[in-house]
């Protein structure tokens, strides 16, 4: 699936709940899923700065496209599914859509304060920070 | 814990006149509970801000035409009103500032670089908030002085003996906050600076929380410098008041050069104007300063002793309700409080409690709250933390009980 048909999905996934309160449960229940990231990743460097909770990110080029980890601390669980549905998105794809991708999944899910809470945990900083993964891997495979 | 009194007021009525209490916050009726953080406007504050704009905006002090006069007696008003606020003896003593922050930097700079040589000590406690801490270390770092902390103790108030230990003929400054904004605790600042006083220093009382909460009477207390920010009481944003004792404010050096501040100004040398425009450099924050004696004057209609009796109330209902809670965990339980009630809860990140708490339509603070060295003495990143203004209601704290068991339920 393409970046933009996973965004898709998730958009109709959504649109099954009213509430906010709904999706924010959903999104949790998501993060439950979210495979382990090796403990020995969760280093200073992979750390996404400027949260209120601790946030990880890790990437590695398998074949031509690039597979993340990430994960948060065990309690900030609401982090945790929204990293769950950014990697769902990023994950296992070209270096250059990731660095191109237009994440307009975030908005139309009605994510409302989830999205001020990106700022404040550090998710605008997590999607940066995919995209960068995306720009330095597409730079590599031009050389 | 105090006793509350029987409140008084009517707080549907009060709830009238902020306009902002009325609205829906994700489909449900908001529940204003950040008011350590800012406190909401009255209508009479709102109006008299649109008022100064629309009717008598000038520059103050040397304009000689009907507009200037107007404005700088509703700006001198004001600084009566805040002279009769804080019950300080002269009008001169008061000092308008951009707020807390802006007062202790004044005090810092105008005063510690002038008096605090190396090897002099400044003592603080152990729940400033930020802007009681770097000020100072700042000051340290530039001329040697050392930096000394009162310890606070388990339940959240301040270890005595230990300021007892640290005074000595070193100390020249001690800066304590009235009201901590994290835990709640009230200080015994009178204790706090007659102690000060015997060993020959000067004492700041950081109001920011204390003057929209309790009785503030800056002769009672015997303070030196008191800062506060009208924000946090009823007042406009970027505005603040600094009392500071004739004597002292007279003995310190300019803070900030420019107009106002000076009486002749030639190339070879400037000569400097009474306190308090010595210290109120440029053209200031005029809306806003004309605005908070509307501030000042709502909260005496109201009678500040109940204003804090009914937050109070507010405050024992809150901590008996809130200990119901399984695995919720109140930080700071001192034997004297502002409404403020901070805590932790078992296996839920205070960015979650914030965040859902907010989709049920009640606004509370997460995280350190700018006192991040307290948040390491309790061994925790941070709290969610509601604070109470005069119109909250038990409803509103009922609400919030509802939510954090939904909260609760939701991460099972």
């Amino acid at each position: 699936m393409t970046i933009n048909e996973k965004q898709d999905e998730i958009i109709d996934e959504f649109d099954l709940f009213d509430d906010q309160l709904d999706k924010t449960q959903y999104i949790i229940d998501i993060g439950k899923k979210l495979p382990p990231m090796p403990e020995s990743a969760k280093t200073d460097e992979n750390r996404i700065m400027g949260c209120q909770s601790k946030v990880w990110l890790d990437a590695e080029l398998q074949g031509d496209t690039i597979r993340f980890y990430g994960d948060s601390e065990p309690t900030a669980q609401v982090s945790k599914g929204l990293i769950s549905l950014l990697i769902r998105v990023l994950s296992d794809q070209k270096p250059e859509d990731i660095a191109n991708a237009d994440l307009y999944f975030i908005p139309r899910v009605g994510m409302g304060n989830l999205i001020t809470s990106l700022r404040a945990g550090g998710l605008a900083s997590m999607i940066e920070r995919m995209k960068a993964y995306g720009r330095a891997y597409s730079a590599n495979s031009v050389q | 814990m105090q006793t509350a009194i029987a409140p008084s007021l009517d707080i549907q009525q009060i709830r009238q006149d902020f306009p902002i209490l009325d609205q829906q916050i994700n489909n449900r009726p908001l529940v204003y509970f950040d008011n350590a953080a800012t406190t909401q406007k009255p209508r009479a504050v709102i109006d008299a801000l649109t008022n100064y704009y629309e009717g008598y905006n000038a520059n103050i002090h040397r304009g000689i035409h009907h507009l200037a006069e107007q404005a700088t007696a509703a700006f001198e008003a004001s600084r009566r009103a805040m002279q009769s606020f804080l019950n300080a003896a002269h009008w001169q003593e008061i000092i308008f500032t951009y707020g807390t922050t802006d007062g202790i930097n004044l005090v810092a700079q105008a005063y510690g670089r002038r008096f605090l040589n190396a090897g002099d000590e400044i003592i603080i406690s152990g729940m400033e908030h930020h802007s009681n801490i770097v000020p100072w270390q700042m000051l340290c770092e530039e001329r040697g002085c050392v930096l000394k902390v009162i310890p606070v103790d388990e339940q959240g108030d301040l270890i005595l003996d230990e300021y007892d230990a640290l005074l000595s003929e070193q100390t020249k400054l001690v800066s304590v906050v009235h009201a901590s904004n994290s835990l709640g605790t009230v200080n015994p600042v009178k204790t706090i600076i007659e102690k000060a006083h015997a060993a020959g220093a000067v004492v700041l009382i950081d109001g920011a929380q204390s003057s929209s909460h309790l009785p503030v009477d800056v002769q009672a207390l015997d303070a030196d410098f008191f800062v506060c920010s009208a924000h946090k009481f009823y007042g406009p944003t970027g505005m603040g008041v600094l009392y500071g004792k004739t004597a002292l404010l007279e003995a310190m050096s300019p803070y900030r050069g420019g107009g106002e501040m000076i009486r002749e100004v030639t190339f070879e040398k400037t000569t400097y104007n009474d306190i308090p425009y010595k210290f109120e450099a440029g053209t200031p924050n005029i809306a806003d300063v004309v605005a908070v004696k509307a501030a000042v004057d709502y909260i005496g209609q109201l009678s500040k002793e109940a204003i804090a009796a009914h937050e109070l109330e507010l405050l024992h209902y809150a901590t008996e309700q809130l200990s119901e809670i399984d695995g919720l965990r109140i930080i700071g339980q001192a034997k004297e409080k502002i409404g403020v009630v901070s805590f932790v809860m078992d296996g839920i990140h205070h960015q979650d409690m914030g965040v859902i708490l907010d989709q049920q339509g009640i606004a509370v603070r997460t995280g350190h709250h700018c006192t991040m060295p307290l948040m390491h003495r309790f061994g925790i990143a941070g709290t969610t933390r509601a604070s109470f203004a005069v119109y909250n209601t038990k409803d509103e704290i009922d609400r919030l009980v509802q939510g954090i068991r939904r909260v609760q339920k939701m991460m099972l």
